[in-house]
C-alpha cells in the first residue's frame, strides 16, 4: 500500500533519525537508573540525563535545574497546574485559561473545580487570540494562576504570551503555557517572555511519544509545585518515578536540532504552507481559520464549505490530515476551537487542518493542492447544499429537520 | 475507523447521483438533516405507473457512511412500488454497508429520506401523508 502524505504533524511527528541514533545506546550498553550514584552504569545514564537537560534548557532560555522532565505534556500540564493550585491555595483559589486550551489544560481545570478551584474560561476574538482587556478585567486578587498556551494545536495562532505573562505578574499571579506546538517551531525564550511554568512535548518536535517536560523558574520569582506522584523524590522532588532515559535523551537532541534548525526550517516551512493555503483559498467558498499574522509557520486549517470534512478525508485518503468535524463522536460536536471562534458549525464540519513538518516536500505540497481541489469538487457535485448555494437559496432560511 | 469496502465502494462511485425536477407532480422529494448536524440528504423517486418507483436520485452532504447510505438507497428503490419502500428499514442499510455503532444515524437519516420523499409525492398526489416514526438518534 502506498503510504499517504502525512500532513498532520500537529498531532504527532516522526522521529529524526539523528535523533534515534542519539537514543539507541540508552536502550543498550548504557541502560542504567539514573537514580543509581554508586556505580557506573547509572553515572552513565546520568550523563546523559545531564546533557539533555542542557540541550532542552538551551532551546527555551533556562537553566538545567528548571527542567523536570516528564511522560509528556499532558502530564507537565496537570504537574503545572495541579501542582500550583495545591502549592499555593493559601494566596487564592482563582485560575483563568481560555475556551480553547487543550484538553489536557480544559480538564485539568475541571478536575480543580471540583476541589475548590474557581476557573474562568475567557473566550478568545474571532481571530483565535485572548483579548487582553477581558484578561485583565478577569484578574482578581484570589488569582493564583494563568494558563494560556502559546500556539493553539488546530488553527496554530499565537497568543500575545509577554502581554499575557505581563497582566498576570501586574496580579502577582503565576504565568503558565502549554507550549507544546510551539517549542521547537518559534523562537521561544522564558525569560524574555515572563513564563513562570510551560508545557511541552518530545514528539512534536520529531523526538520520541512518552517523554516531555514542565519548566519551573527558580528565580524571579522561585516557583514551587506540589508533586502530583509520590515515590523516589526524582526531579527534586516534584516527579517521582526512574527517569526515562532514552527519551529524555530523544527530547535532549530533537531541542538541540530544532534550535539549530528552526531559523531557516520556518521560513522554508510557513513559504509551504502560504503556497497551500493561498492556492486552496482561491477557491470558491473557502475560509482560512484563525489569525494569519500571529500564527506558527506549519499549520494552516481551512474550510471547505458545503463539504463535510470527515466525507472530504475519506475523498483524500493520499492525505494524513484531520478535520474539525466529529461525525463519529457521540455528540456530533464539531471542533469546540473553530466553534469559540464564533464559527457556524457548518464551517466547523467542512474544515480540514494541514500540519506541515520537517520532512514536508514542495512536491507533497503540490499534491496536497491537487488532491484536496479534486476532492471539494468531487464532493460538491454530491452536496445538496452546494447545488442550493449555487442556485442562489439561503440556507439559513431554510427550517432543517432537527436530528 | 477503518471504512467497510461497500461503503468505500459507494463512496467512490455514488449511484444515481443527481437531480430531478422537483416540481413535477411524478416526483417527491425529500430532504433530511441540518448542515450544522454536520449531513444533510436530499433523496428523489420519480413514480410511474402502478406506484412503481422508476427513478432515484440523491444528493449528499456528509461522511462517507451518509453518502453510501443514501447512495444505496437510491439503488434499493429503483423498480419497487411505494408500499414496498416504505418497507426499507434502516437496519437493513446497517447490514449490508456494515457500519459501526456511531454511523447507525446515517442510516436513520435514509430512512427519514426516503419516507420524506414518499410522503412528498404522495401530498402533491392528494394522498395523504404517512406518518412517521420520530427519528431515533
Amino acid at each position: 500500500m502506498k503510504q499517504p502524505i502525512y500532513l498532520d504533524n500537529n498531532a504527532t511527528t516522526p522521529l529524526d533519525p539523528r535523533v534515534l541514533e542519539a537514543m539507541l545506546p540508552y536502550f543498550t550498553e548504557k541502560f542504567g537508573n539514573a537514580a543509581s550514584r554508586n556505580h557506573a552504569f547509572g553515572w552513565v545514564a546520568e550523563e546523559g540525563v545531564d546533557y539533555a537537560r542542557e540541550q532542552v534548557a538551551k532551546l527555551i532560555g533556562c537553566t538545567e535545574k528548571e527542567i523536570i522532565f516528564t511522560s509528556g505534556a499532558t502530564e507537565a500540564d496537570n504537574l503545572g497546574i495541579k501542582g500550583v493550585f495545591e502549592m499555593y491555595k493559601e494566596k487564592g483559589n482563582h485560575i483563568i485559561t481560555a475556551v480553547t486550551e487543550h484538553k489536557a489544560v480544559l480538564d485539568t481545570c475541571k478536575h480543580l473545580e471540583k476541589n475548590g478551584a474557581r476557573v474562568t474560561y475567557l473566550g478568545v476574538k474571532e481571530d483565535g487570540l485572548v483579548d487582553l482587556a477581558e484578561l485583565e478585567a478577569a484578574m482578581t486578587p484570589e488569582t493564583i494562576l494563568v494558563s494560556i498556551m502559546y500556539g493553539n494545536n488546530e488553527i496554530g495562532v499565537i497568543q500575545p504570551v509577554k502581554e499575557i505573562a505581563a497582566i498576570a505578574h501586574k496580579f502577582g499571579a503565576l504565568f503558565m503555557t502549554d507550549a507544546t506546538q510551539a517549542v521547537g517551531k518559534i523562537p521561544v525564550d522564558v525569560i524574555a517572555d515572563g513564563i513562570d511554568l510551560m508545557a511541552f512535548s518530545a514528539h512534536k518536535m520529531y523526538g520520541p511519544k512518552g517523554v516531555g517536560a514542565l519548566y519551573v523558574r527558580r528565580k524571579n520569582p522561585r516557583v514551587k509545585v506540589t508533586s502530583q506522584m509520590d515515590g523516589g523524590g526524582h526531579e527534586r522532588g516534584m516527579r517521582s518515578g526512574t527517569l526515562n532515559v532514552p527519551g529524555i535523551v530523544g527530547l535532549g537532541k530533537a531541542c538541540e536540532l530544532c534550535r539549530l534548525e528552526m531559523e531557516s526550517e520556518a521560513i522554508r516551512l510557513s513559504g509551504l504552507r502560504d503556497k497551500l493555503e493561498s492556492t486552496l483559498n482561491k477557491m470558491e467558498e473557502s475560509y482560512v481559520n484563525g489569525n494569519t499574522q500571529h500564527r506558527l509557520p506549519h499549520v494552516a486549517n481551512i474550510s471547505f464549505k458545503y463539504v463535510e470534512g470527515e466525507g472530504l478525508m475519506m475523498a483524500m485518503s493520499d492525505l494524513a490530515v484531520s478535520s474539525g468535524s466529529a461525525c463519529t463522536s457521540a455528540s456530533l460536536e464539531p471542533s469546540y476551537v473553530l466553534k469559540s471562534l464564533g464559527l457556524s458549525d457548518d464551517l466547523a464540519h467542512s474544515s480540514i487542518r494541514y500540519g506541515l513538518g520537517r520532512f514536508t516536500t514542495e512536491e507533497e505540497i503540490d499534491q496536497a493542492i491537487a488532491v484536496t481541489e479534486k476532492a471539494v469538487n468531487h464532493l460538491r457535485e454530491l452536496s445538496p447544499l452546494w447545488e442550493m448555494f449555487k442556485e442562489g437559496i439561503d440556507l439559513s432560511k431554510i427550517e432543517w429537520a432537527e436530528h | 475507523m477503518a471504512y467497510s469496502e461497500k461503503v468505500i465502494d459507494h463512496y467512490n462511485n455514488p449511484r444515481n447521483v443527481g437531480t430531478l425536477n422537483k416540481d413535477s407532480k411524478f416526483v417527491g422529494t425529500g430532504l433530511v438533516g441540518a448542515p450544522e448536524c454536520g449531513d444533510v440528504m436530499r433523496l428523489q423517486i420519480e413514480v410511474g405507473e402502478d406506484n412503481v418507483i422508476t427513478d432515484a436520485k440523491f444528493k449528499t452532504f456528509g461522511c462517507g457512511s451518509a453518502i453510501a447510505s443514501s447512495s444505496l438507497a437510491t439503488e434499493w428503490l429503483k423498480g419497487k412500488t411505494i408500499d414496498e419502500a416504505l418497507t426499507i428499514d434502516n437496519m437493513d442499510i446497517v447490514e449490508e454497508l456494515a457500519l459501526p455503532p456511531v454511523k447507525i444515524h446515517c442510516s436513520v437519516l435514509a430512512e427519514d429520506a426516503i419516507k420524506s420523499a414518499i410522503n412528498d409525492y404522495r401530498v402533491k398526489n392528494g394522498l395523504e401523508a404517512i406518518a412517521l416514526e420520530k427519528s431515533h438518534h
